[in-house]
């Protein structure tokens, strides 16, 4: 047994609202910048519905994650890495800017500065990778709220895998919002694929990073991650992604999709798992038998076996407290957790409770009473299509698990209401379930009313492991630091690593003056911190251009 | 209640109140507003609480709702010697129009029993009864035709019944009745109906309302945590309520203000009223007695404006400044002078001559709002009547056989009243796109305000997170900056003045008592603040407006502040005030209380309300502990030192106060529910009687077939102004298909899941996230129908104007109805229309400004103006439009 420590995120699907809030803030923390203006490395998708990049859940095509060989060893989809290095200038198997979409800006400057004309000026939609007219056919989140669905609804890679009467019925019965960002999985095969050795999992809480120095843009990462969560930054050529937001990890801080949650239905924390029972758990023959292989190398931080194990490899103290607090090792006792498509072989480390709302929508439809448990039970067993549809996702299509996580939920809603309306607890209900009473408070306490502090238990990161720890190790007298000013000698990718923090304060000193608007006149406003002076806001007679110094810094995230 | 004769058969009258009953109860003061009930006895009793105890000195201590030992019958069938029962006539407005009369819409009468009794001579029921009559709830043993159980659909009320119209299941809607009603029971009245903006949007609103608050009313969840009405729209709550009207309406200063209701002002600077034409008769019941009669909405506006039930500006014919010159010089006071010249009819209303020159408004200055890309209906209208611009306003003129009776038409409509269009904002807006000057505005980041909402109880600051960036200014500042130029400029051209206010009868006040029974009188005379408008003269310093502007007036001091009915004597707090601001140094306001930046006023705002200022709550609750005989002032007497001052705000957000100016209580870390301190505390309503209302009685209500809440479906567009018929379909050949089609469908323009009415969904990012502009969702039926597919551009055309969009197609959407979502802008990706040739609209170039009659009756109990309460709304949901598919070669 080798004890590690994973830093993981389970979401709770009945309470996302699709506000994208969480998709804006990450966007605006980390990839508004040339380059990247496709990427989110947090998206929310309407489901039943194709996602971003469009279809990416469709290995047939796209070739991402592992399989599993006849003689029980996994191996990229892929293909092996000689197989990948003779494609390098070719690689078929990765999304194009279409699959992705085409961004766009606006020629805001008409609304402005429009010469006299017979009607009211307008900013039509300008490519901002050609800076030509467009018409917007496709976008970040085209198919919201299942818009356009019949255009689109074909081509979910999970409704081709059910029959068609289904999926009309489908569409009309039930929808919910999947937000994703990058699984930081146990066994990633982004990392696998990288000919250069730039991605990494870090040792300390297995946040996957890609090492902006060694990367050297081949983007088998891109095509090997089947959650299509690598990105392609075509200014640098390097591979981005989501970083799990680990300069605030690092001191204790949630994610900023996990902070901003409209619906707070994200939570933060530790888990520990056994390291030497990775792949093995990742090889088991049945695609079904995943989730429980999965489970079972997640370790009991109570066991003091584990306990021993984890002090064993170098786990502080505070850190085995905080997967004892952990609210995922919690949910993921409760059985309600569950990894998106364990089939990818990858072992994803966010998961996600079920929507059980669409069941409870379908039984209210219909006349019932949606909070009665024996209904609600009834229901979970003969909505076999919503049920099936969540077991594509999250179990490889076994429907027992996503029942079990159903079933305790909708437990939960009918034994919540004794108690709240009735003061009666009733135990009958809880036992249906494998569960007591008490039990069902306390989940239902975690689902419900947890505050921030039991949504997010984030051990901070130690001095003593800083020298691995970038962020850490750099004070801000660092070479390059705020007031040092300018980048590498050879342009942003060269010269000294600089801290993610340093490298940011250069970024947003650098954008409200550099941002190079793609048609005359564009103004960044959401890059403008209030100093210093942006290009095109005023006509330049009379004004005096104040510009701020700053350079962006090298960028590195690894340690 | 009583009946009354009416149709050939009896109908609901009006509350019988002590007035009725001879003796000593008809002579006690305000007997008309003082309504009764029976006793388990049938007897008549007066009970405490109504609108005739709430402002006459010799009922002081009696206007509550402690009904004493008084139990009385809900239903006259549960007094024992009730024997005696009578048919009496409801109107109904679910049936088809007659063939041959569809101009007339189609209502119709049903004929229901309750009990009765005579008291006073009077026949009489109850309320009760009336309900059960109306919804349909058969009694053994009374006359009138009754539905034989849930499942028949033949007579309104049933479930069955309402499944025709509204497709929701019989079943369905019987097992949703039940359970909120078993669960109101179970949990102590916690079931609640949240709302969104949906329903105060219909024409018929008011009637959907009643309903909600009539079904939480018989449920007990009124007042309720947990239960009740949620209402989530415009109903923004300033909790520092008391400080901020003394601010926002320069009450230290002058009083009273001049307001407005601002549906009504658009709808006539607009010109929408000569398109309109809507007969108000057409709305009435079949059993009017004729108030509507040969009339339109628009007349029913000029009504209610001369009754002085609604505020109106401009109001007269003449300058109000000139009218106290001419008073000055005819030696009369100028009340008198207007209400002579209105007698002889030398002065007249603006609303009887919209179009005359000297009634048009000329500057209009906007503040942070966006009236021509957002909330303006009939945004065509402004464009062509307002602004003078391009517009596509489709509609052709109410021919003159249909015209307002009572509104001068002049044949030349007036294109372009405004002379100056200004705007101060932060974004570029559909409005700012036409305003004369855009003054740039600082924004929530760059200055420091209070911000509070009905959402939770806690009152925020704002403070800048950095200075306003360029030539931006907060709005304290352009303000401040405004006043100061003006100033100057009124030492010359103004001087100080005399002016006139024409105040409506104004809610919470004892004007409400001007319309005894609901009965307008057309044989008084002309009596300000009774008969019409209250006329109050003020003096305008304008060349001191600036001065006045930076410092704390006298009248706070002199006649305290008043907040429904309660008045708050600030003292204290003036002295405190300017220890905190400091006192203006030098001029002619020397000595007076600082207000000459914006946290200091800020700090007025606070110190001056209940919600902020515990001394303040507690000295409200005693006024009104005087008035109503209950103890209240517990309710805020552990806070009765604190005092929220701004930078405790800045700490972080403060609850607010459990105060006299609001309904609920924070009692106890307890949390806001409306309605609460009159439940637990018997403190009366704001009504006639002091209850809530499920039946009202004034004459217009009567007409209009509304007494009880009923069922009114939207207006038919079609019968009432000759637009297509949702659900057709019409070939219409063209460039594009020979065989292309167009569909007719209902519009409806809900609020958008990422926006604040047009603000943050134009943000670059959250057009990445939807499809990048404005789009119209139809179902796969209708797209089908006028071959559109996904993201294909259409058009979407009515009699207002037109718009392009592309469509977003999906099963979502149910067949025969189109959504576009509020508030898209016209600045991003709007192409020039076929169908007009002009840019495209937004959306609300399909919608226009349509009155109902029942939203302008005022001067009767709580049917009375209030600010941001009572008035006119605008509603938009009864619109329909005509869709096709365009050419996908889209010009700009
Ligand atoms: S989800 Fe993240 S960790 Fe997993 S394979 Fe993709 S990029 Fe790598
Ligand atoms: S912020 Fe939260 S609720 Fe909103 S879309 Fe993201 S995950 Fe869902």
């Amino acid at each position: 047994m080798r004890v590690m420590a994973q830093m993981s995120m389970i979401m709770n699907l009945d309470k996302c609202i699709g506000c994208h809030t969480c998709s804006v803030t990450c966007k605006q923390a980390w990839t508004n910048r040339t380059g990247v203006e496709y990427v989110w490395f947090n998206n929310v998708e309407t489901r039943p519905g194709v996602g971003y990049p469009r279809g990416y859940e469709d290995q047939e095509k796209w070739g991402g994650g592992w399989v599993r060989t006849k003689r029980g060893r996994l191996k990229l989809r892929s293909g092996g890495r000689l197989a990948k290095l003779s494609r390098i200038f070719s690689n078929p198997k990765l999304p194009g800017i279409h699959d992705y979409y085409e961004p766009w800006t606006y020629d805001y400057d008409m609304l402005i500065n429009a010469p006299r004309t017979a009607h009211t000026p307008v900013a039509r939609p300008k490519s901002l990778l050609t800076g030509e007219d467009m018409k917007i056919s496709w976008s970040a989140n085209w198919d919201d709220n299942l818009g356009g669905s019949l255009e689109t609804m074909q081509d979910d890679p999970i409704l081709t895998k059910m029959s068609e009467e289904v999926q009309a019925e489908f569409e009309k019965a039930f929808m919910f919002y999947l937000p994703r960002i990058c699984e930081h999985c146990l066994n990633p095969s982004c990392v696998a694929s990288c000919p250069s050795g730039a991605m990494y999992k870090r040792e300390e809480d297995g946040i996957v990073l890609v090492d902006q120095d060694q990367c050297r843009g081949w983007r088998m990462c891109v095509s090997g991650c089947p959650y299509k969560k690598v990105y392609f930054n075509h200014r640098t050529g390097k591979a981005e992604k989501c970083t799990f937001c680990y300069p605030r990890i690092e001191v204790g801080l949630p994610t900023v999709c996990s902070e901003t949650c409209v619906g707070r239905l994200r939570y933060l924390g530790l888990v520990l798992y056994d390291a030497d029972r990775v792949s093995e758990a990742a090889s088991v023959e049945d695609d079904k038998a995943l989730l429980q292989a999965q489970r079972d190398i997640i370790l009991d931080p109570h066991d003091p076996a584990v306990i021993e194990g984890a002090r064993a490899g170098g786990i502080p103290e505070d850190w085995i407290e905080a997967a004892q607090r952990s609210p995922i090792w919690k949910l993921m006792q409760y059985e309600v957790a569950l990894p998106l498509h364990p089939e990818y072989r990858t072992m994803p480390m966010v998961w996600y409770i079920p929507p059980l709302s669409p069941v409870v929508d379908v039984v209210t439809g219909s006349g019932n009473d949606g909070e009665d448990a024996r209904t609600l039970f009834a229901a979970i067993d003969k909505l076999r299509i919503p049920i099936g549809y969540l077991a594509e996702l999250f179990t490889a299509g076994d429907v027992a698990p996503v029942d079990a996580s159903l079933r305790r939920l909708a437990a939960m809603r009918s034994y919540m209401r004794g108690v709240s309306i009735d003061d009666v607890r009733d135990e009958r209900i809880a036992n249906a379930v494998g569960m007591t009473g008490t039990e069902i408070e306390e989940m239902y306490r975690l689902l419900a009313i947890a505050k921030y502090e039991e949504r997010y238990v984030i051990p901070s990161a130690h001095t003593e492991q800083a020298h691995a720890l970038e962020e850490m190790a750099c004070s801000l007298d660092f070479e390059g630091g705020p007031g040092m000013g300018g980048a590498g000698p050879f342009g942003s990718s060269s010269g000294p690593s600089v801290p993610v923090a340093v490298e940011n304060f250069h970024i947003l000193a650098d954008r409200q003056t550099a941002d190079r608007p793609s048609t005359p006149g564009r103004v960044n406003l959401l890059n403008w911190d209030g100093n210093g002076d942006a290009d095109g806001l005023f006509p330049p007679t009379g004004m005096t251009e104040v510009r701020t110094p700053g350079k962006p810094g090298k960028r590195k995230e690894d340690g | 209640m009583t009946l009354e004769p009416n149709g050939g058969g009896l109908v609901p009258g009006k509350f019988l109140t002590a007035s009725d009953l001879g003796g000593e109860a008809a002579t006690a003061p305000r007997a008309e507003f003082k309504t009764v009930l029976l006793d388990q006895s049938g007897a008549p009793v007066v009970p405490n609480g109504s609108l005739g105890h709430r402002f006459t000195p010799e009922d002081e201590g009696s206007w509550n709702l402690d009904l004493g030992d008084v139990t009385p019958p809900l239903s006259l069938a549960d007094l024992a010697d009730t024997n005696e029962s009578v048919e009496v006539l409801l109107p109904r407005f679910d049936l088809p129009p007659e063939a041959g009369s569809e101009h007339a819409g189609g209502s119709g009468v049903v004929v229901r029993g309750v009990p009765v009794r005579r008291v006073a001579g009077k026949l009489v029921t109850t309320v009760f009864d009336l309900l059960l009559a109306q919804y349909g709830v058969a009694r053994a043993g009374l006359p009138g035709e009754w539905p034989s159980g849930y499942d028949d659909p033949t007579t309104p009320g049933t479930p069955a019944w309402q499944e025709e119209i509204t497709s929701v299941p019989a079943e369905q809607a019987a097992r949703l009745g039940r359970e909120f009603a078993d669960n109101a029971e179970r949990s102590g009245g916690r079931s609640m109906i949240l709302m969104g903006a949906g329903t105060n949007h219909w024409f018929h609103s008011d009637t959907i309302y009643r309903t909600f608050l009539a079904l939480t009313t018989m449920t007990g969840c009124q007042g309720v945590n947990g239960g009740g009405w949620a209402h989530y729209v415009g109903q923004e709550k300033v909790r520092p309520l008391t400080g901020y009207s003394q601010y926002a309406t320069a009450a230290d200063w002058i009083r009273p203000p001049r307001q407005n209701i601002g549906t009504a002002f658009w709808y006539l600077a607009t010109d929408q009223w000569r398109y309109d034409g809507l007969p108000a008769d057409q709305l009435a019941s079949p059993l009017a007695r004729g108030v509507f009669q040969d009339r339109t909405t628009a007349d029913c506006l000029v009504e209610s404006v001369k009754r002085g039930w609604m505020p109106a500006h401009p109001t007269f014919s003449r300058n109000p400044l000139d009218l106290c010159d001419e008073a000055e010089a005819a030696g009369k006071e100028p009340a008198q002078h207007v209400v002579d010249s209105l007698t002889d009819g030398s002065l007249s209303y603006a609303v009887e001559d919209p179009d005359a020159p000297e009634n048009f408004p000329r500057v209009i200055d906007i503040w942070r709002a966006n009236v021509l890309g957002s909330s303006g209906k009939g945004n065509e209208y402004f464009l062509k009547h307002l602004l003078g611009t391009e517009s596509a306003v489709r509609a052709s003129e109410t021919p003159e056989d249909a015209r307002p009776r009572d509104i001068r038409w002049r044949d030349d409509a007036p294109i372009g009243k405004l002379d100056l269009l200004m705007t101060a904002d932060f974004r570029m807006t559909s409005t700012t796109l036409f305003s004369d000057l855009v003054l740039p505005a600082a924004t929530w980041y760059e200055k420091y305000d209070l911000s509070s909402t009905d959402m939770h109880p806690f009152i925020h600051s704002f403070s800048p997170a950095i200075n306003p960036p360029w030539q931006t200014r907060t709005d304290f500042d352009i303000f401040g900056s405004l006043a100061e130029r003006f100033s100057q400029l009124a030492r010359t051209h103004l001087g100080v003045r005399r002016d006139i206010v024409a105040a409506p009868l104004q809610h919470d006040t004892a004007d409400v008592m001007a319309t005894p029974h609901g009965v307008p009188r057309d044989d008084l005379p002309l009596i300000p603040g009774q008969t019409m408008a209250k006329l109050i003269v003020v003096e305008r310093d304008y060349p001191n407006l600036a001065e006045q502007w930076k410092a704390l007036g006298p009248l706070t001091a002199k006649l305290g502040m008043t907040t429904k009915a309660v008045t708050y004597r600030p003292d204290v707090e003036i002295e405190r005030l300017a220890r905190l601001n400091g006192t203006v140094a030098s001029g002619p306001f020397a000595g007076s209380v600082r207000l000459d930046s914006d946290k200091r006023a800020c700090e007025l705002i606070l110190a001056f309300s209940g919600t902020s200022n515990g001394r303040l709550a507690v000295q409200g609750f005693r006024e009104l502990e005087k008035r109503t005989g209950q103890r209240l002032a517990h309710l805020a007497e552990d806070h009765e030192g604190a005092h929220i001052t701004f930078s405790d705000v800045q700490v972080q957000p403060r609850s607010v106060i459990t105060s006299p100016e609001w309904s609920g209580s924070e009692h106890g870390g307890r949390r806001y529910t409306a309605f609460a301190i009159n439940v637990e505390h018997l403190k009366p309503w704001h009504t006639l009687t002091g209850r809530q209302h499920f039946y009202l009685d004034h004459d217009w209500m009567e007409d209009l077939g509304e007494n009880l809440p009923t069922f009114r479906p939207p207006l038919d567009m079609h019968r009432l102004f000759g637009d297509g018929r949702p659900g057709t379909t019409r070939r219409i050949g063209g460039p594009y298909a020979a065989q292309q089609t167009e569909v007719t469908v209902r519009y409806l323009t809900p609020h958008s899941k990422w926006s604040i009415h047009s603000e943050y969904q134009d943000n670059l990012f959250m057009l990445s996230l939807s499809r990048g502009g404005p789009t119209i969702w139809m179902s796969a039926e209708d797209a089908r129908k006028v071959d559109v597919r996904d993201n294909d551009w259409i058009e979407a055309y009515n009699r207002n104007g037109v718009v392009v969009a592309r469509a977003i197609v999906s099963h979502r959407m149910p067949e025969g109805t189109v959504f576009m979502y509020h508030a898209k802008d016209r600045t991003v990706d709007v192409p020039i229309a076929e169908t007009s040739g002009q840019r495209g609209g937004i959306h609300n170039s399909l919608t226009r400004i349509l009155l109902k009659p029942s939203h302008l009756i005022g001067g009767y109990a709580q049917l009375a103006w209030a600010f941001n309460y009572l008035g006119p709304t605008g509603n938009q949901r009864d619109e329909i439009t005509t869709i096709r598919r365009r050419s996908q070669e889209v010009e700009y």
